[in-house]
């Protein structure tokens, strides 16, 4: 773990408990950003579904590639960014979950997901592995004025 | 909390009550192996109560869609009951509210099965 005072990163294993964790992080720490309930659970779920994302589709559980996950209050948003070490992904390939065709498929749902709970998602693969960009801006007064802590 | 799920008849209507998380991993696994049981069990008019359950994730989303569809693939018919709000707001904004039959009562979901 590294931290500065506005910036708090992790390096975690490519497993199913990196999945809680990642999650639980984020909840704790967009709780200490003074983010109201429903946009915790926004956040918390935003990140899970990354992590998601980068154990299982990036780098594949492999026990020898790691996942970065970042916390960064600016001064009007939080910034979230998870990078995996897998082989990166192709956009184009990636369906429409509300399309009818694919409503009653078991997953899919991810991407989608975060861009319906975050202000701002970007997605940068490359043959090294994906880059994921989470961000959620920060509204009204209490939200202002904390930064994460340990 | 990791979910755990109750099963009970009523007039010939197997009630799941589930509570806790259906997520990645041990959530999704134990709600899959449960329909399957009821259903190899010849149990096919079932009622997913989800009034305890307060975390869905995307892949415990997927696996209502798979127990809604396995079960309907084998004649029978899978109900929602009791959606906790943040539940309701995840299967709205996936557009999936309109494919479930969502009740919240359930003396009115038994009776909904023909």
């Amino acid at each position: 773990m590294a931290m500065t005072e506005q910036r708090v990163s992790y390096t975690l294993d490519s497993s199913l408990e990196t999945i809680d964790n990642a999650e639980e992080k984020a909840t704790r720490i967009a709780t200490e950003l003074g983010f109201g309930d429903d946009e915790v659970m926004q956040i918390s779920m935003a990140v899970r579904e990354g992590a998601v994302n980068a154990v299982l589709h990036g780098n594949a559980y492999a026990p020898d590639k790691k996942i970065t996950l970042a916390f960064e209050r600016t001064g009007s948003e939080l910034v979230i960014t998870i990078r995996d070490q897998g082989k990166g992904m192709d956009l184009s390939k990636i369906p429409n979950p509300l399309a009818p065709e694919n409503l009653l498929k078991t997953s899919g749902r991810g991407i989608f997901l975060m861009r319906s709970f975050m202000d701002v998602v970007e997605i940068r693969p490359s043959s090294t592995g994906t880059e994921l960009k989470l961000i959620k801006h920060v509204h009204g007064p209490t939200a202002g004025g904390k930064e994460a802590s340990q | 909390m990791t979910m755990k799920v109750g099963t009970r008849q009523v007039d010939g209507v197997t009630i799941v009550d589930a509570s806790g998380r259906i997520t990645l991993g041990e959530g999704s696994v134990i709600l899959r192996d449960t329909v399957r049981d009821l259903l190899s069990k010849g149990n096919k008019k079932i009622v997913l109560n989800l009034a305890d359950v307060n975390y869905i994730d995307s892949s415990g989303i997927g696996e209502l869609v798979s127990a809604f569809t396995t079960t309907k693939n084998q004649g029978g018919e899978l109900k929602l009951l009791n959606l906790t709000k943040k539940v309701n707001d995840l299967l709205q904004i996936t557009k999936l509210y309109t494919v479930f039959d969502v009740k919240d009562d359930e003396a009115s979901a038994v009776k909904s099965f023909k």
